[in-house]
């Protein structure tokens, strides 16, 4: 039995405690938007906050977290993608296939939490996250235009 | 027209203006009974391609699968734009692939793959968006009685100019699914088009920001069980043996099963728990024949092919050996292209249901057809008693198109569970260690230059992998596999050489090493412009040429091919020296039907490389959404960089090394370069844009780094060679 709070709500669950975090958003929770890529914590599609620090969930046993701390998902970034983040990404259409955007988005917004305007180095440092599509430009210029509040800025 | 369209519809009789007169009349009352009500399940079908709902809501079939390429947009843009609807009313569905079967084919061909979502597809696609537009007209004039000559379609309402009247696509819907289609539509000049050509946004960006995007591994169904599954790594082995009762007990186990020869499967509540039961399931495994294949014993088997006599010819002109004997200086390198893998990062998946009588698929594909067809070998069944249901994919890549390894593995596992749905998960390892590789081949490259450094002669010796022989070799030709002479070949309108050299010949010793082989994005293009950009470059320099120059002397009849090469070159400015440290690389390539070139900026120092700044051209004649293109072409960088300097399945003991992206490593933020994209639409030709770029990312910046250190890599990946 674990006791989580996830996205606000705390729920009881029924689960081994070796088993990652991730399964148990995933499977136990039901809440898919947090992505399976690695499970070595190499890729980051399975990006979650706990206590707004970006997370990789697929190797931290639920055992591990404290029944106190706030695990945040990218359902529970914002109610109605109004994430500051969202709202770049969105207005540069941002994804491809957009099975990494999940983790990409939450680590970008912890990263904004921590750094409220970083530089390409601190975004290079950061955002780790593997992308194969190749929107790793556009993560960055939507990150960028987060951090200003939503005014783009011009960038090669 | 505007005001038309601002006007609340829900009103049966509101004002229009009237775009010849200004006159304000009484709308017409449409003379289908309005169902508002009703959902999509009723809404009128005007033919295969456009579904009109009573709200208006446009929904576009879209046969070709999304998997991140932004084809689902630019498909319903074609259509779109031939329907005149309007685009913010616009959604799209998939018709099923048994659908698809039984009518006949009427969506053609599913196969998303090749970057020919667009170019084999945009032609019946707008024809479909014109005939419903035609019927839907002719809706409008038979309620009207006039003549439909005299009605017009625009922004999703047809109007009768000398009558005033109008009326909403959805309300003329179901009339006009009843007229006869038109035998004849012209199609619009693409110059003419407004929503097609358009940068417009994707319509499948809102659920990728917030989770509800529903991908293949996110699939849940009442009562789904869930499996994880192992493969045997030794390729060419089997399954000898398990033990599943050492496992059978452990939480969540409902079942182990043998899936095929190959693999064994651990089917559980959920899927970490059979994972876990997997990882501690005993197997023992016959490791088959090839455990004595290394990556040394395939280089060498390719080697041998680089001095074979026997060779099937891909390109041929004048007489190579003459004048390579008679040449004044000649010029040879060899160069060695490794085992890639697609590395989707969506693993691959796939969810059954199976019953005697029947069998469904939930699957991630890019061939909705072959899943069917995939689905229906491994249940036993008819295709008419299976169905598949598609899923967007977490990236393609080539992976997901011709190779259904995982839907019949899915349904062999349902057969064992016959009545519960089963989701099929691959771990990353099973991704890394069963995938479909980009293949290896190598080149002996030989060219001669005369006195005033003209090359008069190139011999291109390719030796190794055939794809097509492993996996479609109804596609081989007396023996000879086509595709792999992408971009190299002198005719057609796939993909030639750019450049004329009286005396050529391209042949390939066919090398198949028992690793099996497969379409990655880009396919052969990506190691034939590796080989001939980075010659070409090797022959400039060894004439004293500026790399430029020499290509244009040899590009006077491939003006296309030379146009996106001038292009990248005067944006990077080629003609001025850049800053302080930094060299410049370029490549060009045609393939996929588009010509595409790129130049590249790198310095070296300490041996560290870095890559400030790339320029990218593509020609691919007409372009439907030039932002969905700057994507396409910037996201070549990311695949086509990560082969040029990480990439490399390596092979030992008849297997994979790498399993993970922890050993397998690819371009990630801090790597990425700047990319600057001219899109160079020379019209009357419909090329891909998904795959050609990648092609020229490695030897663009190889050329860059031989003038940065002086040193040729000719063997990728670049992690292995030391730049100090």
């Amino acid at each position: 039995m674990a006791r989580l709070i996830i996205n606000g709500t705390p729920r009881d669950i029924e689960v081994d405690p070796d088993t990652p975090l991730l399964w148990v958003i995933r499977e136990q929770i039901g809440l898919t938007g947090t992505k399976y890529g690695c499970g070595v914590a190499a890729c980051g599609a399975c990006t979650v906050h706990i206590d707004g620090v970006a997370t990789r969930s697929c190797v931290l046993p639920v055992s591990a977290v404290e029944p106190d701390q706030q695990i945040t998902t990218i359902e529970g970034l914002s109610p109605d993608s109004s994430h500051p983040v969202q709202q770049a990404w969105l207005a540069l259409d941002v994804p491809q296939c957009g099975y990494c955007q999940a983790g990409m988005i939450m680590a970008a917004a912890s990263l904004l939490m921590q750094n409220p305007n970083p530089a390409d180095e601190d975004i290079n440092a950061e955002i780790t996250n593997i992308c194969r599509c190749g929107t790793y430009n556009r993560v960055r210029a939507a990150i960028k235009l987060a951090a200003n509040g939503g005014e783009a800025t011009q960038r090669g | 027209m505007n005001a038309i369209i601002s006007i609340s519809r829900r009103s049966f009789i509101i004002g229009v203006a009237s775009t010849a007169g200004g006159l304000s009349l009484g709308f017409n009352v449409p003379f289908i009974k309005p169902a508002l009500a009703d959902g999509a399940e009723t809404a009128p079908e005007i033919n295969a391609w456009v579904v009109i709902r009573p709200d208006d809501t446009v929904v576009i079939r879209i046969a070709r699968s999304e998997m991140g390429q932004g084809t689902l947009t630019g498909l319903a843009q074609l259509v779109a734009e031939e329907l005149n609807c309007d685009w913010s009313k616009v959604t799209t569905e998939y018709p099923s692939p048994a659908q698809n079967l039984a009518r006949d084919r009427v969506w053609g061909n599913f196969s998303t793959g090749g970057s020919r979502g667009i170019r084999e597809s945009h032609e019946y696609v707008r024809i479909g968006g014109a005939v419903a537009r035609e019927m839907l007209i002719a809706a409008a004039a038979a309620e009207w009685g006039v003549p439909a000559s005299e009605c017009t379609a625009t922004m999703g309402v047809v109007t009768h100019a000398v009558s005033d009247r109008a009326a909403f696509y959805g309300q003329l819907a179901a009339a006009a699914a009843r007229m006869t289609p038109p035998a004849n539509v012209t199609l619009k000049d693409p110059k003419d088009w407004t929503i097609a050509g358009k940068p417009l946004p994707r319509l499948d960006t809102a659920g990728k920001l917030n989770g509800s995007q529903v991908y293949g591994a996110d699939l849940k169904l009442p009562n789904m069980l869930n499996a994880a599954i192992r493969a045997c790594p030794y390729f060419g082995g089997k399954v000898e043996s398990f033990d599943a009762a050492a496992v059978a007990e452990m939480p969540g186990v409902r079942t182990v099963v043998q899936v095929d020869e190959t693999a064994v499967a651990v089917v559980a509540d959920t899927w970490w728990r059979a994972k876990t039961a997997l990882d501690a399931l005993p197997v023992v495994w016959d490791e088959g024949p090839n455990r004595q294949v290394t990556s040394a014993s395939i280089a060498a088997m390719l080697e041998e092919g680089l001095g074979a006599n026997d060779a099937f010819i891909g390109a041929e002109q004048g007489d190579v050996g003459a004048a390579l004997s008679a040449a004044d200086r000649t010029v040879t390198a060899t160069y060695a292209f490794p085992y890639q893998n697609h590395a989707t990062m969506e693993p691959m998946n796939a969810t059954a249901l199976y019953t005697p009588e029947r069998c469904e698929v939930w699957v991630p594909t890019q061939n909705g057809e072959a899943s069917l067809a995939a689905a229906a070998e491994a249940a036993g069944l008819s295709v008419q008693q299976c169905e598949v249901h598609k899923i967007h994919l977490g990236g393609g890549f080539g992976r997901r198109g011709n190779f259904q390894d995982y839907v019949r593995q899915a349904v062999r596992i349902a057969r064992q569970v016959p009545g519960a749905p089963v989701k099929l998960v691959w771990s990353r390892e099973e991704d890394m260690l069963h995938g479909a590789y980009h293949p290896t081949t190598r080149c002996r490259l030989t060219g001669a230059l005369d006195s005033d450094g003209n090359l008069t002669a190139l011999h291109m010796r390719i030796s190794g992998q055939s794809i097509l022989a492993a996996v479609r070799p109804e596609g081989m030709q007396n023996g000879m596999d086509p595709v792999v002479f992408q971009g190299l070949v002198l005719n057609g309108t796939e993909g030639t050489l750019g450049y004329t050299v009286d005396n050529l010949l391209v042949d390939h010793a066919m090398r198949n090493p028992p690793i099996p082989p497969g379409f990655w994005r880009g396919v052969n293009l990506n190691q034939n412009a590796l080989y001939v950009e980075c010659f070409m470059d090797e022959l400039a320099h060894a004439a004293g040429v500026d790399p430029l120059a020499f290509r244009r002397k040899l590009m006077a009849k491939h003006p296309k091919h030379l146009a996106v090469l001038e292009a990248v070159a005067e944006r990077i400015g080629w003609d001025t020296p850049p800053a302080a440290g930094v060299h410049r690389g370029l490549a060009q390539i045609m393939g996929f039907g588009s010509y595409v070139a790129a130049a590249a900026e790198v310095s070296v120092a300490d041996g560290q490389l870095r890559i400030h700044r790339i320029v990218a051209a593509t020609d691919p004649g007409h372009v439907v959404n030039p932002a969905q293109v700057e994507r396409q072409v910037e996201g070549s960088f990311v695949y086509g960089l990560s082969a040029c300097i990480y990439g490399e399945c390596t092979v030992n003991g008849g297997r994979m090394e790498q399993e993970n992206f922890d050993s397998y490593e690819v371009v990630r933020m801090a790597d990425m370069p700047a990319v600057e994209t001219i899109i160079l639409p020379s019209g009357g030709f419909w090329g891909g844009v998904g795959e050609p770029t990648i092609a020229v990312a490695a030897p663009a910046v190889l050329n860059a780094i031989f003038a940065a250190t002086g040193k040729r890599i000719r063997t990728l990946p670049l992690k292995n060679h030391d730049l100090a």
